[in-house]
């Protein structure tokens, strides 16, 4: 039992290698590689248009890659499909359902589409975790773009998968909408051992949910790895504001500082080490500049901002 | 599979759209049957002008039989067209709607759904057509009672006992559901080409007006197409009401004229169901969801 557990925590749900997609002349995916190991939040990052749904959309075999493979529970996807999919709960961009059905009757309807037989109260249960009990008997037309998305959250999960896909999940939430999703999403990680893939353009989501992130641009991998190996706390993103910024950033460039400058089109950032942070300071004082404002920016969105304006 | 078309008939009726060809034919039967009920006399007086001088006609000329004769001949033209709006619309309203990719990313394949659509889709043009049949035919029955049925054919006129018509209009609703299943077909086949709703229902609406135009038309560029085209045989039904004479010119009862005529017009519309179905098929698998 213990090695079979230890199997299943070592093994890659997603194994996706070297898959291409291409639509006409434009690349929307280009050779991306990346592997999600079982009872990991994966983040998936990516501007809008940086090639995620359509990757997500080829991890459903909803689209055909172009080249490359795609495993999943160490199958092939084209080869596996049917038995693969009864594993699987996904939601994909928008929310979109059947206005003229209910809540209850969207997921007895996708209950319907699973060989394993799926209880009444597990419908309840689901719409509970969701938040949407109490509108469990309305029709969809009546929803907010919100409760759309907890349903359509509620529709991946009713089966019980053991893969989570979840694209964009939190847009059109409210900000407790937004707090309520990532609880969920890392309740289903760490309480029921789930593999969840998220995907989003709103990094400070991903950030406090996901062991593992992967960002792509333009289709193709900009980084990857462990979130909090990637965001360095030892290491800070600061934008220093001065009455001066072009000789600020001259002495900073011609001292021992010159080496964390970051590329940006506006404004002076570094990205150095927490304890510098005030030496810095100190050296534009001393350089006669003024400092009015030191802003730590530690958060996934700078690095993204960083990474994908180098690229 | 069989949970599968349970899905899709859930979805098309808990549709309002599903209705209005329903209420489309029931509001159509129902006028015409109330005109004729009220100056069906003068009517059948108009259709027997021609020939009141050579032949003497007793009993009752406008009776169930003949108002449902009557009906068919101007309702199946049409409800092609009520058949389209929902069979056009089965997989692309799904695109538009955004929840083909749900569908498409559940453990059955795209194969299994696209059948399941195709024959949801085909239960519901059969039960428009029980419908039909059931209006047209029971409900007039029940109204204008029975007797023969009398027809005047272009240059003939033929008159069937009551006891003989019967099993006729069941030969004619069985033929008319392959005419309809063919319609269904090929709006399911634009439906899955499109990622629009509105598009497959006018395409199907007018390959159908565009196909029917070429069957009419006496040109004859258009005759070496005509026996392959699906709209030259959906009006065969008729066929079932011709019937044998023996050489005393009395109708053989039982028999009709041209079984073979029936027969080619079945085996084309079934050729241009499995056709289009097949298509479909091969669509839809080959076709990347970006809805």
């Amino acid at each position: 039992m213990f090695g079979v557990f230890c199997y299943y925590y070592s093994m890659a749900v997603i194994k996706v290698e070297n898959i291409s997609k291409h639509f006409g002349t434009l690349k929307a995916v280009d050779d991306l590689s990346f592997e999600v190991q079982a009872g990991q939040v994966f983040g998936f990052l990516g501007q809008n248009g940086s090639g995620k749904s359509t990757t997500i959309r080829m991890l459903l075999s909803l689209i055909h890659p172009s080249s490359g493979n795609i495993e999943l529970f160490g199958k092939s996807i084209q080869k596996n499909r049917d038995s693969i999919l009864e594993q699987v709960g996904a939601i994909i961009e928008r929310p979109d359902l059947y206005p003229y059905l209910s809540a209850t009757e969207h997921l007895q309807l996708f209950a319907k589409v699973r060989k394993q037989k799926i209880e009444a109260s597990s419908i309840t249960s689901t719409l509970e975790k969701v938040g949407l009990a109490h509108r469990a008997k309305d029709k969809v037309q009546t929803f907010s773009l919100g409760m759309k998305q907890r349903l359509g959250i509620a529709i991946a999960l009713v089966h019980n998968p053991s893969l989570i896909i979840l694209d964009e999940p939190t847009n059109g939430l409210d900000p407790q909408g937004i707090a309520d999703i990532r609880a969920l999403i890392q309740h289903l990680a760490k309480e029921e051992g789930k593999t969840v893939f998220v995907s989003s353009h709103l990094l400070s989501e991903i950030e406090q949910v996901a062991h593992q992130i992967l960002i792509i641009h333009q289709g193709k991998k900009m980084v990857e790895g462990v979130t909090k190996e990637l965001l360095d706390p030892e290491k800070r993103i600061v934008q220093i504001k001065t009455t001066n910024d072009e000789l600020a950033l001259a002495s900073i460039r011609t001292g021992s500082f010159g080496k964390y400058i970051l590329a940006r089109k506006e404004g002076i950032h570094l990205k150095l080490p927490t304890l510098e942070i005030a030496l810095l300071n100190e050296s534009l004082v001393k350089a006669g500049i003024a400092v009015l404002g030191i802003e730590t920016k530690n958060s996934l969105e700078d690095y993204f901002l960083q990474i994908t304006s180098n690229a | 599979m069989w949970s599968l078309i349970q899905i899709e008939l859930y979805k098309i009726f808990r549709r309002p759209r599903t209705y209005i060809a329903f209420g489309a034919i029931a509001a159509l039967i129902v006028v015409i049957q109330l005109g004729l009920k009220i100056d069906g006399d003068a009517y059948a007086g108009f259709l027997m002008k021609d020939i009141n001088d050579t032949l003497t006609v007793d009993g009752k000329v406008l009776n169930g039989y003949l108002i449902c004769y009557i009906l068919l001949q101007l309702l199946l033209v049409h409800v092609p067209l009520l058949v389209a709006l929902i069979a056009a619309d089965m997989i692309s309203g799904e695109a538009n709607l955004g929840t083909l990719r749900l569908l498409f990313s559940t453990p059955f394949s795209r194969t299994h759904w696209v059948l399941a659509k195709f024959i949801a889709a085909s239960i519901y043009t059969i039960l428009l057509l029980i419908w039909l049949a059931f209006l047209a035919l029971f409900v007039s029955m029940w109204i204008f009672g029975t007797d023969d049925l009398f027809l005047m054919k272009s240059n003939y006129v033929v008159l069937i006992e009551q006891g003989d018509v019967l099993w006729r209009y069941v030969g004619a609703f069985v033929f008319a559901s392959f005419s309809l299943l063919t319609v269904t077909s090929l709006g399911f086949l634009m439906s899955s080409l499109s990622s629009n709703s509105i598009g497959p229902i006018v395409g199907t609406m007018s390959a159908i007006v565009f196909f029917t135009i070429l069957s009419t038309l006496n040109i004859p560029l258009f005759n070496v197409v005509k026996p392959y085209l699906f709209t030259t045989h959906m009006n065969n039904w008729k066929e079932f009401f011709d019937i044998k004479v023996n050489l005393n010119n009395e109708a053989i009862r039982g028999s009709i004229l041209n079984i073979p005529k029936i027969k080619t017009s079945l085996m084309v519309l079934t050729l241009h169901i499995i056709l289009f179905v097949t298509a479909s098929v091969i669509i839809i698998k080959k076709k990347d969801i970006l809805s």
